[in-house]
């Protein structure tokens, strides 16, 4: 029964793709179900999953326009319109997080985000099969880390008797606090981030990699291309999809910079420099529990991460033709 | 290894025979400088707290001892800890396994009428989430503050593990399926009986993926839970971390030096029995890893 269903489902197809006959009546939702309902069964659980777990939370940013009392409805009890987004703009310190998480940000996007192409580059060029396996391994490991262990290795080579510091102090110079001084923070965040994932970041490259038409270095070859000339003539063009694709991603996340990472590692010397938006708001919503001000904040942090990421996606599908929708 | 290449006739193959020499080299920095970390942790944790107070510990134990793994293994939260991140781990991959798979499957039937709208709100949550406070004030509303739900349940579909399944299942060859029909069987037998015994390997992928991160995670315990003996042995690694922080920027004139050194040694040999079991597994665990991403990757 099922069978023919799908039998002249498939009919049905090929029939609107060659046009031959009108296309008959689309099946109606009374009989998809009957048909497929232990299909649907299947979508039961995970569909009510996605609805509490990740619609509902995204209903509970209205509290961020109306105020909340603990022990009250989870949407807030009456209206205050943007009293709550007046509160951060008008906010200093949520304007240096905002600016910290937007040069955080940035340095990531503009060292991390090309690195593993480069190293994908570097692997490619290796000729011997085990070294490259072995090397790729070792550069993977670090994502496999707990971010608490990140940190806490973070934490022991920076510290006063670290091995950075012994480093220094073996080349005559004078320790350096560097969990103490907000200057250092940017460097020893973005290296921290080059350690665990550019690794990581290569295996979709090298898969590209590999896709490449060997005879496309063939024909660059008899054009007089030398290795440079292919990398850049055959190799880089081969992985642009891959390289946009990634890119808008991480232009999407853009504004989510480590907020874990800088939990563990921050303290409040750090502040100046260390503070990101999800941060503060941290601060504000768990610690002092001002429910209503942290979401408004996190909303409008949400709204500029969605809207960038559909901006990239747009402006790469109209620029390069490619997208990730 | 370094011959220089004969292809082509390429005129400069010398100084490109130097540039793979000086690349070789460099991944092999790369490789030392990747690795560093994880060989100062080992080398301070069988070390004496006097070396490591005086900064003298890198790569090489000095004043070796492994007092310091019978003191943290002689207290109990840390083995109640460790016992929590287990129980933790195969619950939560446990409940993301049944979800993931039942709802990779139904996705991945492409005669599924609304297919294209119950993948929409699955994607749609990538890009766009309810926040920090909203979830926190869910979970609370729900009661699973200091219960195990709060763990296990919020983080139960990864969308990323999702599309990698329901790619999976998307190749599954049809006329298997079909043929297990004709025999009588239904959905359910069909994906019971024939589709998942088939697919051990995507299956064997994503439990791993589920694990490693339910493993390492400590950020959703360390919001939802307050009392200690409930806390993953990541939240205790975090704890003894912030500790030990704190003793060092408040420390400088408190004379805590002993107590600070106390910790980096707990600190090395805690870190070291957090990450073994992942470290030990792997060389098993990386290429399905690897292979997983790739296969995420096809569909872009």
């Amino acid at each position: 029964m099922e069978l023919r269903e799908e039998a002249e489902d498939q009919q049905r197809k090929t029939d609107r793709g060659r046009r031959s006959r009108p296309p008959r009546q689309r099946r109606t939702w009374r009989k998809a179900l009957k048909r497929d309902w232990r299909l649907y069964s299947l979508l039961v659980l995970p569909i009510i999953f996605l609805l509490i777990f990740r619609y509902v939370p995204m209903a509970g940013n209205v509290i961020a326009f109306r105020r909340f009392r603990p022990g009250g409805s989870m949407f807030g009890d009456e209206w205050v319109g943007l009293r709550y987004v007046e509160l951060f703009i008008n906010d200093p310190t949520f304007w240096r997080a905002f600016w910290n998480t937007v040069i955080l940000g940035g340095l990531t996007l503009a060292i991390v985000f090309p690195l593993p192409i480069i190293l994908a580059l570097m692997f490619n060029e290796l000729r011997s099969r085990r070294f490259k396996r072995i090397a790729q391994s070792i550069s993977y490991l670090p994502h496999f880390m707990s971010i608490v262990i990140v940190a806490g290795m973070v934490l022991q080579l920076t510290a006063l008797r670290g091995s950075i510091n012994q480093g220094i102090q073996f080349f005559g110079g004078e320790a350096i606090p560097f969990m103490q001084l907000p200057e250092w923070f940017r460097s020893i965040y973005v290296s921290s981030e080059i350690w665990q994932t550019v690794g990581w970041g290569t295996i979709l490259y090298l898969a590209a990699l590999t896709t490449i038409d060997p005879q496309l270095y063939e024909a660059a070859r008899i054009d007089g291309a030398n290795r440079w000339r292919q990398i850049w003539h055959v190799t880089l063009p081969g992985i642009r999809p891959t390289m946009i694709v990634l890119l808008i991603l991480n232009i999407g996340t853009f504004m989510a910079v480590g907020f874990e990472k800088v939990l563990l590692l921050y303290n409040p010397l750090l502040y100046p420099t260390a503070d990101v938006i999800s941060t503060y708001l941290y601060r504000v919503g768990i610690i002092s529990s001002n429910f209503s001000y942290a979401t408004a904040i996190g909303l409008f942090e949400a709204l500029i991460g969605l809207t960038l990421i559909l901006s990239a996606n747009a402006i790469s599908r109209r620029a390069v033709g490619t997208s990730l929708w | 290894m370094f011959r220089p290449s004969t292809q082509g006739g390429i005129k400069d193959s010398r100084s490109y025979t130097v540039f793979r020499v000086i690349n070789a080299v460099l991944i092999v920095a790369i490789c030392f400088i990747t690795l560093y970390p994880f060989l100062n942790v080992v080398a301070q944790a069988f070390s004496s707290e006097a070396y490591i107070n005086s900064g003298q510990v890198n790569l090489i134990p000095m004043g070796f001892n492994v007092t310091t793994f019978g003191y943290v293994m002689s207290d109990p939260l840390f083995w109640r800890n460790y016992g929590n991140t287990v129980v933790y781990t195969v619950v939560a991959t446990a409940i993301a396994m049944v979800l993931t798979t039942s709802f990779a499957y139904a996705l991945s039937k492409r005669h599924l009428k609304g297919r294209a709208f119950f993948i929409g709100i699955a994607v749609f949550t990538m890009f766009f989430n309810g926040g920090l406070i909203p979830n926190y004030i869910l979970i609370n509303t729900l009661g699973f503050k200091n219960t195990i739900w709060a763990i296990v349940i919020p983080n139960a579909i990864s969308i990323f593990n999702l599309l990698v399944m329901k790619a999976f299942f998307e190749n599954f060859p049809e006329d298997l399926e079909e043929a297990a029909a004709i025999d009588g069987l239904t959905t359910y037998g069909i994906l019971l009986r024939i589709v998942l015994p088939l697919s051990k390997a995507v299956i064997a992928t994503m439990v791993l993926f589920y694990a490693v991160s339910f493993w390492n995670s400590w950020f959703t315990a360390f919001l939802y839970l307050d009392q200690s003996e409930l806390y993953p042995v990541t939240v205790y690694l975090r704890n003894l971390l912030a500790a030990a922080t704190g003793g060092e920027s408040l420390g400088a004139g408190m004379g805590s030096g002993e107590s600070a050194q106390v910790a980096a040694n707990v600190k090395a040999v805690t870190m070291l029995l957090t990450v073994l079991p992942i470290v030990c597994l792997y060389p098993f665990i990386q290429k399905y890893f690897v292979s997983g991403v790739m296969l995420g990757s096809v569909k872009q």
